[in-house]
């Protein structure tokens, strides 16, 4: 009896053991290795922070980065709820508000304008936002919660056009890949990702006048362990050299003011 | 570890003892695991103004959309699917155990590769697709049709699997007997396997109804998330989640109240009392 309950304890133990190693890396409170970095960005900055992300564990000793890219949005709520970021890199101002008690004050360092995204060779010949509306187009935009969605749809309240897309999207990358897919027409997204986009989609500019400015800011995330790996990412990414990686991919400076 | 458990579990087959004392420690361990996220449901439920949330036009369209979805893939699952069953569990074809397999293999899928399998087979340039475009000028995606079939692709597999297993276990005695007397196969169908599968077919169209329900992935890749036409319910939690709490709260909570009634109803079928 008494063996079996110390064999019953031995099982218990390597089983709490397990549970310790397999739970570490999800435990944001500190079981992780300290120089991991955990960067939640808008889905719009894959390639360039895939970039960026190179860089900085090149230049800090192998130091580890995990990006978690999703639409601006649902970073904010995983943030709100405790998700375990260091640091957050919006596509909108109001989603970086919306996150404003738990990040330190946020810096602007990027900034995007729209494009529309087609099929290349632009088989529907869309020439600009009127050419949305026609019926026979299926246009694909991202959901109003989305914020490439809402410039969309600010952009086509501007112009004062009303279309009836086939689909909101989750994020913007979903956008661009209903249309590469040959599924949608046409679809309202980032610059950027018409030029990250892989060779079978084209842009078609929107003019400056009906077009708005999407402004990137980033900020360290308040209950960060590692506040140290977390400024020095958010300092790479505002410097010459990080600003010159975004600008490869298609990002403008961000808006002086 | 599992050397152990397997010399332990020989040995607790032959002898007459219940569980092993410890079993309780890590069979408590299980349940609070699966029950407490349940209760942070309900604990983070806004009872007060439920109805209200329940009754917002953008929670009763993704309710009525997802009624219709569901029931209409329950309504393909069994009128392809019930021949289906009974192929595989009567008629020795060649293949037969690879059908089966094909068969189960969306209930092990990751649905959202589903949702793309399914873009590249019925999406306007997919290979079945393309021709429904150019012949009928159908395409499926981003519509409430897409929406059906690719929840009746992920839930299927249940519907077919359950009432295969009816099939199997029934008394063919029946049968035979209606077929002495002269009935065709058709009628034997109709009148004497079909009363007698009964219980299983209720349960599979129950299980395969509960699966259409909370299909998600598939979904929102292949039919895409339109207020209305493709926004079904889980794809409404999950977009209401990243804005309003609460809504996704309160949708959420519909889904645990189904799939517990479709549980309830099942228990004797699957829990039978001891």
């Amino acid at each position: 009896m008494v063996r079996s309950w110390i064999r019953s304890a031995a099982v218990l133990l390597a089983v709490a053991v397990l549970a310790a190693g397999c739970g570490g890396n999800d435990d944001p409170s500190g079981a992780r290795s300290p120089t991991e970095i955990r960067v939640f960005a808008a889905a719009s900055l894959t390639a360039a922070f895939n970039q960026l992300g190179e860089r900085y564990t090149a230049a800090n000793g192998g130091s580890k980065i995990t990006f978690n890219f999703a639409g601006s949005q649902a970073l904010a709520t995983q943030i709100q709820q405790g998700a375990p970021a260091d640091v957050f890199a919006s596509a909108d101002v109001p989603n970086m508000d919306k996150v404003k008690d738990l990040v330190d004050p946020p810096q602007n360092f990027a900034s995007n304008r729209l494009q529309i995204v087609v099929e290349k060779g632009n088989p529907k010949g869309v020439k600009g936002l009127d050419d949305l509306a026609g019926k026979d187009l299926k246009v694909v935009l991202a959901a109003p919660e989305v914020p490439v969605g809402k410039y969309a749809k600010q952009i086509l309240d501007k112009a004062g056009i009303s279309i009836q897309p086939v689909s909101q999207e989750d994020n913007v990358k979903a956008v661009v890949t209903k249309v590469s897919l040959g599924e949608a027409d046409a679809g309202i997204v980032y610059a950027t990702d018409v030029t990250a986009g892989g060779a079978k989609i084209e842009g078609v500019d929107i003019p400056k006048d009906q077009n708005v400015t999407a402004t990137y800011p980033i900020a360290t995330v308040k209950a960060s362990k590692n506040q140290p790996q977390a400024q020095a990412f958010v300092d790479l990414v505002r410097s010459p050299d990080g600003q010159q990686v975004l600008e490869s991919f298609g990002f403008l400076p961000p808006p002086t003011s | 570890m599992t050397a152990t458990a397997r010399r332990r579990g020989r040995r607790a087959a032959t002898t007459k003892a219940g569980a092993p004392a410890w079993f309780a420690v890590p069979a408590a361990l299980a349940v609070g695991f699966l029950a407490v996220p349940l209760l942070g449901l309900l604990e983070e439920t806004p009872w007060r103004n439920l109805a209200h949330e329940l009754t917002t036009p953008l929670v009763l369209e993704a309710l009525r959309l997802s009624l219709v979805c569901s029931l209409g893939a329950v309504a393909i699952s069994v009128l392809l699917g019930v021949p289906l069953a009974f192929m595989l569990a009567r008629v020795d074809f060649p293949g037969r155990n690879l059908v089966r397999a094909l068969t189960t293999l969306p209930m092990v899928l990751p649905p959202v590769v589903g949702g793309v399998a399914l873009l590249l087979a019925f999406g306007r340039r997919g290979l079945v697709g393309q021709w429904l475009d150019q012949a009928f000028g159908i395409t499926l995606p981003f519509t409430t049709t897409g929406a059906i079939l690719a929840e009746a692709f992920v839930a299927m597999p249940f519907l077919v699997i359950t009432t295969e297993a009816g099939l199997r276990a029934m008394d063919r005695r029946f049968e035979d007997a209606a077929a002495t007397l002269g009935a065709g196969r058709w009628l034997t169908f109709r009148r004497v396997t079909l009363p007698l599968i009964g219980p299983s077919l209720g349960a599979g169209a129950a299980l395969c109804w509960a699966r259409a329900l909370g299909e998600f992935g598939a979904t929102i890749t292949f039919a895409g998330n339109l207020p209305g036409t493709t926004q079904t319910m889980p794809l409404a939690v999950y977009l209401a989640l990243e804005t309003d709490l609460q809504a996704a709260v309160a949708l959420s909570l519909i889904l645990l109240a189904v799939s517990l009634a479709v549980l309830i109803v099942l228990r004797d079928r699957w829990f039978p009392t001891a």
